[in-house]
């Protein structure tokens, strides 16, 4: 938090204001503000430099709304106070004065000036956040320095292709920690808006351009309460537009490259004989939407399920539980209105899962790691 | 013709309201169809309340959910809050500028039922196979991809309301172009007839890309176009541009005849004038101008790149400058002057501490980087309803009992008044103030549900808690309105006693002629002048009595409307019912004749003799 205070005070010092008393209103503010939220979700805990420049661009201005507010208000009390008729006198009538033309000159500069010092910083950070240049940096191999990850939003999960690693996951992203980390989005039906609130601001994916930007993540996200940051869509888009979550885990660089390398290599095997039946019965009633490896590339029918057992959530939202992933396989429609995955009835033939067959789905999809 | 009035039945009434072109019948019309459809929204908005007061409720279904959301914003918008400014419009701003009647009678008349019939249209779709779902903004890749009739009930329901509104905004400005009294220059005109105008200009250049963007959206839904659709070489961002072109404008188009509200109410509780007039004026020009300069904030998020985004983040922080500016003279106008807090003045003093928040609420999501988190977060719906239920809603519910005796010659109860703004105002700061919270913590906007322990659940409970107390505030208003229509005093005109404009010195009840002959100006307040001089007349008028032409009433607007009524049905149904073509060309039919009708008969009107004049005592 220190840190923070210090950058809002840098950023206000640099602009020359009045320097003490937004520097009491941003340490108020600041402390007042960070009480809000959860640490995973909210964006007044920021977990990386975007979202902390954004933070401070909150600060800063709160803080000089904040002052024009406390204006606002003192004349606002004192002429309620002093000049109410009651102390006036039932019968007098008031100077009828016409205006001021210095107190026009005042509340028209003073503002002015206020806005040029939020301007300022406003203009810097939007060049600032939408700078990827670094996107398509090579080291002496040729190999992209940068992690890129080529988001797609579907109606209603997420699929998080790593074009230079060969490896494609959906509802979990999985990022390395400081490093810019940059993002392809673009949406395959209709449009949705991709948020990881802890993170930094939000961008669009529409459905006719790919949009770029990047976000920073500078711890690993194993001592959240959940082990992940929460990702949202931010745009409407149908009816569980509010179910359409996602979940990011954020790993040291070492990490991730292992995780990659897990990615690429590991196979999808059953493990026990109720998890060999529920393969066989995903092998007949799933595979063709659901890929059950990472290696590989972006256009999933349904989300890839090769890391489905290190998953935080079940359809990005229910908990990780067997009972959950049941209840999910058996009726997709009541837990997320809208969304295209296939009735039961149509998947098998023409027949509701029966709980045996629930029970080895459930088993083999838990089974599918790659972080054992 | 009869010009005299007299006890009529049911029938006469009703007939003489749906032929008539009197712009205080149209205003009371106005404002019974506005307030229906603000009853029907505060509904749909105590839906949505109910549904995220707790996490995981299961009150309505998410697609219904989708379609309250989407009638509560149109419906407020589109048919309660325009559709009431303009009555306010019609009943005062005539007589503000001491005009016979707005400059096309009959246009009026068509303005207003085509706004009643597209309004009905958009809400039939709930008996209809179901609401439009894709959000009031009904952004295309969605409203093209939603099933069933919704977004087509939503197009062609907008696209009738939104040409009555056009119409309507044209009359008020020729009106206040063409016929303001003698003496009553620009600069003397009353500030809510400035903002009139400039609300109608706005309206005159933020329509059109709406219609076009309700066309195209039409013709892809109904016809086989493919404007959105992007596999065709369509693009849905163009949809946004259009909406958003219209979408800015319309906010000002709705705050600007709030803010003449307040400065009428300001200098009449004040007893002052207005600090400040001229750059009120200039102020309220500017707003206007840079309101069309700023329709990108909307889309920071869409991509447009660095460069578009830091233009319209600069261009939308310098709109607090002359708002800024009007909060100022506000305060400065109470400043040295008499305050007496009566109801309206209540609402106008809850205004200002409101509307200043919802104001920097809006420079802050001006910091383009900064609207990258607030964008399409529970942020932007704390600020936009502090903006228009702190404002707009202050302004109507203030001009209901500000106006109230002009209108109808009898007073709103004062007490009830104030109960009902006290509910509504704690009401409105315990529901949106938190909401700006709700959305730093990272909760999306448009949300049917959200889960447990994301650290919502207690802002949202207090949240929804908040929304009952308005509703309160709403129903103590209807029932003031219902126990003072029964009581019926009349109150004679300047009833707050401190009247200052045109409209304050009419005799009541307001004779269907306006004024017997036409008042002389001789300055920015002019009764307040004539008062001050101690005029027993009222005012000093610029014309003998003589003859005065009048409209006749006339029933063709109506038949007109419902043409393009039926014609909507037609449309709807395009290639999906036989008779759909047929009854597409019968509703054009109509129209069109009734147009045609209008044009080849000719309708001199009537005039009122100086002789029924001399022995009349006003009387409607």
């Amino acid at each position: 938090m220190n840190t923070t205070m210090k950058e809002g005070f840098d950023l206000a010092m640099m602009k020359g204001l009045k320097k003490w008393r937004l520097f009491s209103l941003l340490a108020a503010l600041t402390i007042f503000l960070s009480g809000c939220g959860e640490e995973y979700l909210s964006t007044l805990t920021p977990a990386g430099q975007v979202g902390r420049d954004q933070f401070n661009l909150l600060l800063l201005a709160s803080a000089i709304m904040t002052f024009v507010v406390i204006v606002v208000v003192i004349i606002y009390v004192l002429a309620l106070v002093k000049f109410r008729r009651k102390k006036v006198g039932e019968n007098v009538i008031p100077k009828q004065v016409e205006g001021s033309h210095t107190l026009e000159v005042i509340w028209t500069v003073i503002p002015i000036l206020l806005l040029i010092v939020l301007a300022v910083p406003t203009v810097i950070y939007t060049y600032k956040h939408a700078d990827v240049a670094a996107m398509d940096h090579v080291d002496a191999d040729g190999n992209k320095t940068a992690v890129t990850v080529n988001v797609t939003a579907k109606l209603y999960w997420w699929e998080f292709e790593y074009p230079d690693l060969g490896v494609v996951t959906a509802q979990e992203l999985v990022v390395p920690t400081g490093e810019k980390v940059y993002f392809n989005l673009k949406a395959a039906d209709v449009k949705h808006s991709f948020w990881i609130p802890a993170a930094g601001g939000k961008m669009d994916t529409n459905v006719e351009n790919v949009n770029q930007f990047y976000l920073e993540f500078d711890k690993e996200s194993a001592g959240l309460k959940d082990g992940v940051f929460y990702g949202k869509c931010a745009e409407l888009c149908g009816p569980s537009h509010a179910l359409m979550d996602f979940k990011v885990k954020t790993l040291n660089r070492d990490d991730f490259n292992a995780w990659v390398e897990a990615a690429k290599t590991t196979e999808a095997v059953a493990d026990g004989e109720l998890a060999t039946q529920g393969e066989e019965i995903f092998n007949t009633s799933c595979i063709a939407c659901h890929a059950t490896s990472a290696a590989g590339t972006a256009g999933g029918v349904g989300p890839n399920l090769a890391t489905f057992g290190d998953r935080n959530r079940v359809a990005g939202f229910m908990d990780h539980t067997e009972e959950d992933l049941k209840n999910w396989i058996s009726d997709p429609q009541k837990y997320k209105p809208g969304n295209l995955m296939p009735q039961p009835k149509q998947l098998n033939n023409g027949e509701e899962f029966s709980e045996e067959q629930l029970d080895a789905l459930a088993e083999y999809l838990m089974g599918l790691s790659i972080e054992k | 013709m009869s010009s005299i009035a007299q006890k009529k039945g049911f029938g006469a009434t009703l007939w003489d309201y749906l032929t008539t072109v009197d712009h205080k019948k149209i205003a009371v019309m106005y404002l019974i169809a506005g307030g229906l459809f603000f009853v029907i929204g505060g509904i749909e908005a105590m839906l949505i309340r109910i549904q995220l007061a707790k996490p995981d409720n299961d009150f309505v279904s998410a697609g219904l959910f989708n379609e309250i959301i989407t009638m509560h914003g149109t419906t407020m918008i589109f048919l309660a809050a325009m559709p009431i400014l303009f009555g306010f419009m019609n009943a005062v701003m005539p007589l503000q500028i001491g005009a016979r009647d707005v400059a096309f009678p009959f246009l009026n008349s068509l303005g207003f039922w085509l706004f009643l019939f597209g309004g009905l249209f958009l809400n039939l779709s709930w008996f209809m196979g179901g609401a439009p779902d894709a959000g009031w903004t009904s952004y295309a890749s969605l409203s093209l991809a939603s099933p069933g009739h919704g977004i087509d009930f939503y197009a062609i329901g907008l696209q009738i309301a939104g040409a009555g509104t056009y119409i309507g905004g044209i009359n008020f400005l020729v009106t206040i172009i063409n016929m303001r009294a003698p003496g009553m220059t620009y600069m003397r005109m009353p500030l809510f007839t400035w903002t009139t105008f400039v609300a109608s200009a706005l309206i005159l250049f933020a329509f059109p890309p709406l219609t076009i963007g309700l066309f195209f959206l039409i013709l892809d839904r109904m016809f086989g176009g493919n404007f959105f659709d992007h596999t065709m070489g369509g693009n849905t961002i163009i949809w946004e541009h259009l909406f958003w072109i219209f979408g800015h404008p319309e906010v000002y188009i709705l705050i600007l005849p709030a803010f003449g509200i307040f400065s009428e109410i300001f200098t009449i509780f004040s007893r002052k004038r207005l600090f400040g007039y001229s750059s009120m004026v200039f102020a309220t020009v500017l707003i206007g101008f840079l309101g069309f300069m700023v329709w990108a904030h909307h889309m920071f998020t869409v991509g447009l790149g660095p460069t578009a985004n830091a233009i319209f983040a600069v261009a939308t922080m310098a709109i607090a400058v002359p708002t800024g500016m009007k909060i100022f003279n506000w305060l400065l106008t109470m400043w040295g002057g008499s305050i007496k807090v009566t109801t309206p003045m209540l609402y106008a003093l809850g205004f200002i501490p409101s509307f200043v928040a919802g104001g920097v609420t809006g420079v802050m999501q001006g910091a383009a980087p900064l609207d990258y988190q607030l964008h399409d977060s529970y942020f932007i719906v704390a600020h936009f309803h502090y903006v228009i239920v702190g404002g707009v809603v202050l302004a109507i519910l203030a001009a209901v009992h500000l106006y109230w005796p002009l209108m109808f010659n009898q007073m709103l109860s004062e007490k009830l008044g104030k109960w009902t703004f006290w509910f509504f105002f704690i009401g409105f700061h315990l529901t949106f103030f938190i909401q700006h919270f709700l959305g730093l913590m990272g909760m999306p906007r448009r949300v049917f549900t959200f889960r447990a322990d994301q650290g919502w659940d207690l802002f949202n409970l207090i949240s929804s808690v908040g929304a009952a107390f308005m509703a309160i505030g709403v129903i103590i208003l209807v029932y003031n309105i219902i126990v003072t229509a029964v009581r019926n005093e009349p109150v004679g005109n300047d009833p707050w006693e401190d009247g200052r404009t045109l409209e304050w010195a009419i005799p009541q009840p307001v004779p269907f002629y306006n004024f017997r002959q036409t008042p002389l100006v001789r300055g920015l307040d002019p009764f307040w002048i004539e008062k001050q001089e101690g005029n027993k007349e009222g005012m000093t008028y610029a014309e003998p009595l003589s003859d005065i032409h009048m409209p006749n009433n006339s029933f063709i607007p109506f038949v007109m409307t419902v043409g393009l009524f039926i014609a909507g049905f037609g449309a709807l149904y395009h290639g999906e019912k036989e008779w759909s073509i047929p009854v597409l060309v019968l509703g054009f039919a109509i129209t069109f004749g009734s147009m045609a009708v209008r044009s080849l008969k000719d309708d001199h009107g009537f005039h009122i003799h100086k002789e029924d004049l001399m022995n009349e005592k006003g009387g409607k």
